[in-house]
């Protein structure tokens, strides 16, 4: 087996018996994607020279005995995450030139784990896509068929980790960007509830909504990736205050009497037949496992996509107001006076659909609009809570598919904004709730990877894990590797 | 036709945190443009904001002083609007549910009346940075050490009927917010200035008038100016045809005038909404209970103590408190006269308070401490000088020559009570005098003043006028 098939634990048991070096071992994964990316266009920045300085200390490091489970593993981080001294673009042309003068907390916790960062990974223009076409880099392309999108946002890290070409890579979740365009490749991804991790430097598309989350092609390699990135940081008024618990402590425990809730509101029309019968199939191995499987519905489902496309791009045409062209990022050649600045520097900095949303967003703020969009979706959204709330009162966690059907082709949502909107439409109710969520690899439809996705109550993180993993250890569908990438 | 004017007033007030509202930089005042501003009041994109807790304090503080409501939840919201020295785009302040609401003061009248005003309300929020239009030839430079500091906006209600009024009200949150020191008050640097609302309507009429906002006005002058200024012009509008339209205008103190800066059609949508970055502020009783216990003594408190514990006026204990610290140095005064607080009410308000404003120095900067004051008013009471002596001996502890005993020592200032010596200089007096003698016994009784003044004139004013007028109505009667 070579190290690319290998996982984390695996990987680290690697290093500290010797069989190689964490420089080894980043040069092996920096030459795939040297050999693979330019077919997927997943990575936008390549660290390559700090990789290999940073895997050197992390071998010393090891020797040293100081070595945390991550210590040089190689990891790809969402250009979405400041990284001092590394283009921090979030897909955007607006911050091609930004490097970030700090790190972001999330950053600097993977790097005092003594993670290896090999670069940064491509994404839909500031986190606003579902299909990863928005980015100023290009699209990125499935690695299961080229033809086909990864999902988005966080496609890049996704078709990623999906050919090997790391083992691990952060994300972001606002409506779904990592579970979504982990179901489309084939990967597990985890969201954890909102609070969990430090939003701090993690550039903000809809601050309410938006959180930190990992990606690997397990879950117990995913719960190793979560772990460090998770905890209180005193920086992020919304984080929360709570110890956080090791995820891998959970992962082998027993399924049997686990309560398992399916709304049928997930499971109507425009579900993709295929991915349907995936997750039945799956759902049915973990009723062997001992879990036992309840209808519940979720009455306000319907309501989430207009709620959430009020109130992310509400606070993302409030967010990328600093976006000026003034202090850094992209600025217009010659502006003539200062409306002028402006004008340009964003109508040029931007792409459609950034511009499309803060139109959107602008709109429902404005005199006038506010209570009829902005303070009704606000309620809207408690009463999903309030929903799931209920929910969680007769099952421990909620099952259904993460998406309602497999990988699109390129371009072919790309002139029908609400279709596109449509693809996240049972992910999007989890982050207007603040809720848990994850996808897992649980089938392959027509040659393309179908996801499930488990939703936890609020810091049941360690509960989706040891369901995902259990399931894992009677699945097979997390090792499959798109053919051309093994 | 007579016109009621109608003023509100909002007060901005600069906090008197060491940090910024929402990052750990400083907020010192003169720094190297951009040298305090940190990635947070840069707004970088990633940043965030974390509320500085001293800021809370403060404004509850101010609320209870107020007699306002300090709100047990309150929202902070974003104010949306595109300046290049506002780095977010959006100014973090609150809107809909303010920390501070519903409380008045009492401002004292000149016809000696006092009238309550009500404050509607004072909410937190961060100032911006400064555009900096000089020195960069037709570029602007942007200094963004001020963007972040912590400000207490002081919202009234439109109680105010004359710009004396206005400048009596913003003169008492002036002196309070000095006396909570939440403010250092510095108009001169803008850690206290203030909007001005005003409209006129016809006397008796019930409903307001149209009103315009006269910006950024930093000094109690400036805004009896402006508001004169103001009500003149709009008095002109309205008697000429025209009608007051609402707007924004600019006080320009060198030519004495408002002018326009945009009307309410020009006016931004500031699209306000809650800041998804901070979580709603929740105070308990408990917290606001234990920021009462923290409150010292206030201005209404104390002047109307000092006028029972000292028996002075209204109007003088209202001028001795006017600033926490005239009143901390009239009361040490007090203490160190031997609790003469009549004598050095007038010390204080009256010879002190002259050399001050003459030489342009504060109280705090007075070369004659009260201690030193207390102690001459000691030999004023104890008959050592008169007052008029006392006078020469304060000009003296002024200029630097040493307390009242060294000076009246080194001068020879001791007033003369020994009967014997000052009836010889009486004799004398009189002796030189025989015709103003005749004069007086014919009944021109008023030459006795004379006499007083040529004894005073002999003893250099040294002599006890009490012992001087007894001596002499013997001589004379006898």
């Amino acid at each position: 087996m070579t190290m690319f098939q290998k996982n984390i634990q695996e990987l680290a048991a690697g290093l500290t018996a010797g069989e190689y070096s964490s420089e080894e071992l980043t040069r092996h994964f920096l030459e795939r994607i040297e050999k693979y990316d330019s077919q997927l266009n997943s990575v936008i920045t390549l660290t390559a020279e700090a990789a290999l300085a940073d895997a050197r200390a992390a071998d010393q490091r090891r020797k040293d005995g100081q070595s945390t489970p991550l210590t040089g593993i190689p990891y790809l981080h969402k250009d979405i995450f400041c990284t001092q001294g590394v283009r921090t673009s979030c897909g955007s042309r607006m911050l091609d030139n930004f490097e970030a003068p700090y790190n972001a907390t999330v950053t600097q916790k993977l790097k005092d784990a003594g993670a290896v960062m090999l670069g940064k990974t491509n994404m839909d223009e500031f986190a606003m896509g579902s299909s990863n076409e928005t980015s100023f880099y290009g699209p990125v392309k499935n690695p299961w068929d080229q033809a086909r999108v990864p999902g988005g946002s966080s496609g890049g890290s996704a078709a990623a980790v999906a050919a090997r070409l790391a083992p691990l890579s952060t994300g972001t979740d606002t409506g779904g960007s990592i579970r979504q365009p982990a179901a489309l490749c084939g990967i597990t991804g985890i969201k954890p509830t909102y609070g969990r991790v430090s939003r701090y430097g993690m550039i903000a598309f809809a601050s309410s909504l938006d959180q930190a989350g990992a990606f690997a092609t397990s879950a117990a390699d995913a719960a190793q990736l979560l772990e460090i990135m998770s905890g209180f940081d005193e920086r992020d008024s919304t984080s929360i205050d709570r110890p956080v618990e090791s995820y891998s402590d959970f992962l082998a425990n027993d399924l049997s009497g686990l309560k398992i809730g399916l709304p049928r509101e997930f499971f109507s029309e425009g579900l993709d037949a295929g991915v349907g019968a995936a997750v039945e199939a799956a759902t049915d191995e973990l009723k062997k496992l001992g879990a036992e499987i309840k209808q519940i519905s979720l009455p306000n489902s319907g309501l989430a996509v207009p709620a959430y496309y009020v109130v992310a791009p509400a606070e993302c045409s409030s967010n990328l107001s600093r976006m000026d062209g003034v202090r850094f990022g992209y600025r217009c050649e010659d502006p003539k006076d200062l409306e002028d600045l402006y004008v340009r520097s964003r109508g040029e900095g931007f792409g459609a659909e950034v511009k499309r949303r803060i139109m959107i967003g602008t709109y429902a703020l404005s005199a006038g609009y506010y209570d009829a969009y902005y303070l009704k979706a606000q309620q809207v959204r408690r009463l999903i809570r309030d929903d799931f709330a209920a929910a969680f009162q007769d099952v421990d966690i909620i099952l259904g598919p993460t998406a309602p059907g497999t990988a699109f082709k390129l371009g072919e949502k790309s002139d029908d904004p609400v279709s596109m909107y449509l693809s996240d439409i049972y992910t999007i109710a989890v982050n207007l709730a603040g809720l848990p969520g994850m996808s897992v690899p649980c089938g392959i439809v027509d040659g393309l990877p179908a996801g499930l996705q488990l939703i936890g109550n609020y810091f049941d993180e360690g509960r989706l894990l040891n369901v995902a993993h259990q399931y894992q250890q009677v699945s097979d569908w997390h090792q499959q590797i798109p053919a051309g990438f093994a | 036709m007579e016109w009621e004017v109608v003023i509100g007033l909002e007060i901005h007030s600069q906090l008197a945190t060491r940090s910024k509202i929402f990052s750990g930089a400083s907020t010192a005042y003169g720094a190297a443009p951009n040298t305090q501003a940190c990635a947070v009041d840069l707004g970088l994109p990633g940043v965030l904001p974390v509320l500085n807790a001293e800021v809370v304090g403060m404004a509850a503080k101010f609320g209870l002083a107020t007699h306002s409501t300090v709100a047990q939840r309150s929202v902070f919201a974003r104010k949306n609007y595109f300046y290049p020295d506002l780095p977010k785009g959006y100014q973090i302040s609150q809107f809909e549910l303010p920390v501070v609401h519903d409380g008045y003061i009492d401002i004292d009248l000149e016809n000696g009346d006092s009238k309550r005003i009500g404050i509607t309300r004072a909410h937190l929020e961060e100032d911006a940075g400064k555009s900096l239009h000089e020195d960069f030839h037709g570029e602007t430079g942007i200094d963004l050490n001020r963007a972040g500091t912590p400000l207490l906006e002081i919202v009234s209600e439109p109680d105010m009927r004359s710009p004396a009024e206005a400048v009596a009200y913003m003169k008492k949150i002036h002196a309070l917010v000095r006396y909570l020191e939440i403010c250092d008050g510095n108009m001169q640097e803008g850690s206290f200035r203030c909007d001005a609302n005003v409209s006129i309507r016809p006397q008796g009429q019930e409903e307001y008038g149209t009103r315009a906002e006269i910006k950024n006005i930093n000094s109690f002058r400036f805004v009896e100016r402006a508001i004169n200024y103001e009500i003149e012009r709009q008095i002109d509008v309205i008697e000429s045809g025209g009608k007051v339209v609402q707007e924004t205008r600019l006080y320009d103190a060198d030519k004495n005038e408002t002018r326009s800066m945009r009307s309410k059609e020009e006016a931004n949508d500031y699209r306000y909404f809650p800041d998804p970055d901070l979580l709603p502020l929740e105070l308990d009783q408990a917290f606001i209970d234990a920021v009462a216990k923290t409150l010292p003594e206030l201005p209404d408190a104390k002047r109307d103590r000092f006028m029972q514990e000292f028996d002075l006026s209204r109007y003088d204990a209202g001028v001795l408190t006017a600033s926490r610290e005239l009143a901390e140095y009239f009361e040490k005064t007090v203490a160190a006269a031997g609790g003469e607080g009549k004598l050095s009410a007038n010390w204080v308000m009256g010879e002190l308070s002259g050399l001050l404003n003459k030489e342009g120095k504060d109280i705090t900067e007075s070369p004659v401490g009260p201690d030193m004051l207390g102690g001459m008013l000691q030999r004023i009471t104890d008959g050592t000088i008169s007052g008029k002596i006392a006078k020469q001996v304060f000009e003296a502890m002024w200029a630097g020559e040493g307390d009242a005993d060294a000076v009246i020592e080194k001068k020879g200032l001791k007033q003369i009570t020994d009967t014997g010596a000052i009836e010889a200089i009486v004799r004398e007096v009189l002796e030189n005098n025989p015709k103003q003698i005749e004069q007086y016994k014919a009944g021109q009784e008023k030459l006795m003043g004379y006499f007083v003044g040529q004894v005073m004139k002999a003893t250099q004013g040294k002599a006890n006028p009490g012992e001087v007028n007894k001596i002499l109505k013997q001589l004379l009667a006898g």
